[in-house]
């Protein structure tokens, strides 16, 4: 794993608090500072010196690394996520928040036939709890289990992550795949990684207003999905017309409100919790039905 | 961002899209001098406010002299226009566009949008302009034409050729369609809009194709690359509160309610809007303090929310992920002190530093009512609020 704008304030500690998480970072990245390297003093008092490299493609020869983790700014964010598309990467996750739309266009354009998986951008990142941790979360609300949790929105994962653990129940991973209207993974890309891993036994997924990939992945769902998904639509209230915060939170042209979202996930078989105090409540309640808690509680 | 249809005209004309000749007027004496320079025998009047419906709610006027461009302008000068856009309260006019008449002969439908579940950006076209495409969508979208454009290459002159056919521009017209097309493709990609829409876009009695109406919207994350567009933003046409916001990098939407949200993170704003609204209250605002905000920062927040005089009560519901609690804490209890708290406050902290958090509210002396949980604090307010 590889930091890509490791020398900027947020890249530095987020590369800290993943080091401390224990997750393998073995480098970073930043145009012009090859060569040197950054330490760091982790929280149990060991120190970790990692070296900076010029180019993705050099630190991927020095370190072997398979993936990367992107706070670069806005302006510059497209080309380091090509770069590391360029590097063969397997995994991307891009944290920033604010890349031009058009940018993003081009960067899915410029990854069509390549390898990577790219996660957001504008996203909280991806946790494996007690294994790895890759982005902005805080790592100490999680607990290793069976849940896999998906979501647009990073403190609505935060939300639903924590009203799991306190009630005993742990997760698989938990995945922000951003809150923008282009973006490299979509929920179906995800819910088929679940779909086929075998330490995940049910899924939240957690949605809000603006385009239809939600009711996508409820037709998805139906069809495909072996275990039992519980969802969430954030933006009930929201006024048409107006941006969310998220570039992609938006209700235009009578599309994507939160109640034909809803309507969609319930035909599909797919309990939605009623507020977003009920995510973990709600997903219990499935789990008692199917015989599956005790399992998600081990 | 949006911008007024004379700007967006202006735009236009600078990447060679055929627009009526215009002139924007603030005053009614601009209007007639305005209307005497284009010299056209028929002169168009119109509203320049943020919203769609403008001609439906008496916002455009034909004017045959110079007297009646002076009784118009004078009429919509200072009026308020109500349209499905603008909600009820409506838009005070303070511009106008003066604008040549042209000879319609018949009104198509154009706009560019980011099309999500593609990642592209679709050029749309339909025979039925003039009319809201939302409706022609949903009663017959076999007459929404679309093509997909590739961002590697960029719209192509098959592509626009092909959808002038297929919405039936009469073919002496379709080279010009065509030009038309691709120069407001080139617009869209060069100036990072997020939607560019004609309706109508006309042919006209001389054959001429042209943009009757236009309406720009740009990326809010682009405008870094386009201060020339920076510069036609309108103050006016935003709220106050939305501005004040925008100075401390705040994302704030004002709505009709009295409780005042303060929250990190845009899903959590946005759901913490709607479990309000669950338990019979109505929100007052959407606010997203962000992840790195600093106590400056929520004191800024706090009094932008305190500002609302129809705000009864205040709800702050906090997850502290890179965002500390004792920060949100002491930012709060910062601009209570200095506005004076003479409202209900029910604060909900959860996630880093926690503890500390509540001890600095606890400490503060001040009437602040803690929550467990999301549902407990909305359940809070809302009946403080009553």
């Amino acid at each position: 794993m590889i930091t890509q704008g490791i020398t900027g304030a947020t890249g530095l500690f987020h590369a800290k608090g993943a080091l401390d998480y224990g997750t393998q970072m073995v480098g970073g990245v930043t145009p012009g500072k090859g060569g040197t390297n950054v330490d760091i003093t982790l929280e149990n008092g060991s120190n970790v010196s990692l070296p900076v490299f010029n180019t993705v493609e050099e630190a991927v020869k020095a370190t072997g690394a398979t993936a990367s983790v992107i706070y670069v700014a806005p302006p510059f964010a497209a080309d380091a996520i090509m770069e590391a598309v360029d590097a063969e990467l397997d995994l991307v996750i891009c944290i920033t928040e604010g890349i031009p739309v058009l940018d993003m266009v081009k960067v899915t354009r410029f990854m069509e036939g390549k390898k990577t998986r790219l996660i957001g951008p504008n996203c909280p990142g991806v946790i494996t709890p007690e294994e790895c941790k890759i982005g902005i979360m805080p790592g100490y609300i999680h607990k290793k289990g069976h849940v896999g949790v998906v979501s647009r929105s990073g403190t609505l994962t935060y939300e639903a992550v924590h009203q799991l653990t306190t009630r005993g129940i742990g997760q698989s991973s938990a995945v922000g795949i951003g809150g923008d209207p282009v973006k490299g993974s979509e929920f179906i890309d995800i819910l088929k990684l679940f779909n086929e891993d075998q330490d995940t036994y049910a899924v939240i997924m957690i949605g809000e207003i603006g385009g239809t990939a939600e009711e996508e992945a409820a037709e998805w769902i139906k069809a495909n999905m072996t275990k039992p998904v519980v969802g969430f639509i954030g933006g009930a209230t929201a006024p048409a017309g107006k941006r969310m915060g998220h570039a992609g939170a938006i209700i235009s042209g009578g599309k994507g409100t939160a109640a034909e979202k809803i309507s969609v996930l319930e035909s599909c078989g797919i309990r939605v919790a009623p507020t977003p105090s009920e995510m973990g409540a709600t997903l219990v309640s499935v789990l008692e039905e199917r015989g599956l808690l005790e399992k998600c509680k081990g | 961002m949006n911008i007024h249809e004379y700007q967006g005209k202006e735009v236009l004309r600078q990447y060679g899209v055929n627009v009526p000749r215009g002139k924007v007027a603030f005053t009614a004496a601009e209007a007639v001098a305005a209307a005497k320079e284009l010299g056209s025998p028929v002169t168009v009047v119109k509203a320049q406010i943020h919203a769609g419906g403008r001609g439906k709610a008496g916002g455009v006027k034909i004017a045959k002299s110079l007297d009646d461009v002076s009784k118009y302008a004078e009429e919509l000068l200072g009026k308020v226009l109500v349209t499905h856009q603008t909600g009820p309260e409506g838009k005070e006019v303070k511009r106008l566009l003066i604008e040549e008449g042209c000879d319609i002969k018949k009104e198509y439908y154009i706009g560019v949008v980011v099309d999500r579940g593609t990642g592209r950006v679709v050029m749309m076209g339909s025979e039925e302009g003039g009319m809201d495409i939302e409706e022609v969508a949903a009663h017959s979208p076999e007459k929404i034409i679309k093509v997909v454009v590739d961002p590697a290459v960029g719209l192509q002159v098959f592509q626009a050729r092909k959808l002038a056919y297929d919405i039936q521009i009469p073919a002496e017209q379709i080279n010009k369609a065509v030009k038309f097309m691709m120069a407001l493709y080139k617009a869209f990609e060069e100036k990072d809009c997020s939607i560019a829409e004609i309706n109508p876009l006309v042919v006209t009695g001389g054959g001429d194709v042209m943009a009757l109406d236009a309406k720009l919207n740009f990326d809010s994350n682009a405008l870094f690359r386009h201060k020339d567009i920076v510069e036609l933003r309108d103050l006016d046409e935003e709220d106050a509160k939305e501005i004040e916001a925008s100075k401390y990098d705040l994302s704030y939407i004002a709505l009709d309610g009295n409780i005042g949200c303060m929250v990190n993170g845009a899903g959590l704003a946005m759901a913490t809007m709607d479990i309000i609204k669950y338990y019979g209250g109505e929100p007052a605002n959407f606010l997203d303090v962000g992840g790195g905000a600093t106590k400056e920062k929520v004191t800024e927040a706090f009094k932008i929310i305190l500002s609302d005089a129809n705000v009864k009560g205040i709800f702050v519901n906090i997850f502290g992920g890179i965002m500390k609690c004792d920060i949100i804490a002491e930012g709060v209890v910062a601009a209570a002190r200095e506005l004076g708290l003479d409202r209900p406050l029910v604060v909900r902290l959860e996630g880093t530093n926690v503890a500390l958090g509540k001890e600095i509210l606890n400490k503060s002396g001040l009437n602040i009512v803690a929550a467990d949980s999301m549902a407990d604090g909305a359940q809070k307010i809302v009946s403080l609020v009553k």
